[in-house]
């Protein structure tokens, strides 16, 4: 099990585009992936279920993924969320 | 249990009707934070006549007409050290019912004790009594679940499975077929007094959508009518959908029981396997018709069993007869 933790950078936080391309890229990995806020914990390659997250700006999420891919997958989600999914 | 489930959550509770609890903040705006962590009432008469051991000051300080009564007598009288000290407590929030207004110098206690001062047009009776339905909700053990929920002839069926088997397509199929959804993808369950589970969505503003794949966000209630969706339902029955496995070993007969549990209450479990040619919707339907016929006290399985033991009895009995030579 690999977890990482990061904070949302963007100001607009994760609306729909941001938790598609979490998604996509979630999708190309063979590992279980899941975001943890609070007290809630989602699968990361389910679109409505990040939107449910209601992650708005400077939130800290958890990154846990689990599988043979688990490193590289982490570290791509984490790259979108450091790229401020390519917005402000 | 919702972690930190605040004074101002609780005037934020969006509940209606026959639930509503019609707070609004007097004073002590600053005591809105403060976390509200026992789901219980304390009627604070012992404490105001300057009794103040087992002082339950974590709950939710409830006056009513006698504590209001008595308040003013004290304050007539000039006695405020009960007060005062009773706010020295860190009190999770003070209620005063039927829309009592509490004089300025308590007001100005509690302002400088940052706690908050809220007043219900409730009756202290009927206040308490929606409090603690609200409390029990909130602060029932809860778990956010990968799943769909949907209502078919009236029973809720958690639909669940991989990411990609298939549920969100099946219950939108259902849900053309005229029945309910509750919530997609995230489902919360909440078990209510230990005995049954209570399932909704996550987030009432974002409810009553669907991701589908190559068609995107769906909104259910828009698409197929206020008909078609609900805010919550009791979970009876599960639904696990896998892809279909050559080796694995399904029920055939339906005689055998299988149930989950989840936050310690059983669900009946169907699992049920996914392939081209089996129309999934419709197998659901079915499970959710049978299930409704159990509860109705006839179980098809069972009662069919009973059927060919009581026909292979007859048949014995008929053997026995008819190879028997008459002795007269």
């Amino acid at each position: 099990m690999k977890q990482e933790t990061v904070t949302i950078k963007n100001r607009a936080g994760i609306h729909a585009r941001p938790s598609a391309l979490i998604v996509k890229t979630a999708n190309e990995y063979d590992s279980e992936i899941f975001l943890e806020l609070d007290d809630m914990r989602i699968n990361a390659k389910s679109i409505m279920g990040i939107i449910t997250l209601g992650a708005n700006y400077k939130s800290i999420i958890q990154i846990i993924a689990e599988g043979d891919d688990e490193e590289a997958a982490v570290t791509a989600i984490v790259k979108l969320f450091e790229n401020r999914f390519e917005e402000e | 249990m919702k972690n930190n489930f605040t004074v101002l959550d609780l005037i934020d509770l969006d509940l209606k009707d026959h639930n509503a609890l019609n707070l609004k903040c007097l004073a002590g705006r600053k005591g809105l934070n403060r976390i509200i962590t026992d789901p219980e009432i304390n009627r604070p008469g012992l404490t105001l006549s300057g009794f103040f051991e087992e002082f339950a000051y974590h709950r939710i300080q409830l006056f009513g007409r006698g504590e209001m009564a008595y308040l003013n007598m004290l304050e007539e009288n000039n006695i405020m050290e009960a007060v005062k000290k009773m706010f020295s407590y860190q009190l999770s929030c003070c209620v005063f019912s039927q829309s009592a207004n509490p004089s300025k110098q308590i007001l100005e206690i509690a302002e400088e004790s940052g706690c908050s001062i809220l007043q219900t047009t409730h009756t202290s009776a009927e206040f308490s009594a929606r409090l603690m339905r609200a409390l029990a909700d909130i602060f029932a053990p809860q778990k956010t679940i990968h799943g769909t929920l949907v209502e078919v002839f009236g029973i809720g069926v958690l639909l669940t499975g991989g990411s990609g088997v298939g549920k969100s397509e099946t219950a939108l199929e259902l849900i053309e077929r005229g029945h309910r959804l509750i919530a997609d993808d995230t489902v919360v369950l909440r078990s209510v007094n230990g005995n049954f589970l209570m399932g909704s969505g996550r987030n009432e503003m974002l409810g009553h959508h669907m991701e589908i794949r190559g068609l995107g966000i769906l909104n259910i209630s828009h698409l197929f009518g206020v008909g078609s969706i609900r805010d919550k339902k009791q979970i009876q029955l599960l639904i696990e959908l896998e892809t279909w496995d050559r080796e694995a070993i399904y029920d055939r007969i339906g005689t055998g029981d299988a149930s989950k549990e989840m936050l310690d209450v059983n669900i009946p479990l169907i699992k049920m396997p996914v392939k081209a040619g089996r129309n999934i919707p419709i197998l659901i339907e079915v499970a959710a018709m049978n299930e409704r016929l159990k509860k109705l006290g006839y179980y098809s399985a069972q009662e069919f069993d009973n059927n060919v033991l009581k026909w292979l009895e007859s048949k014995n009995a008929r053997n026995l007869y008819s190879n028997n030579s008459d002795i007269f």
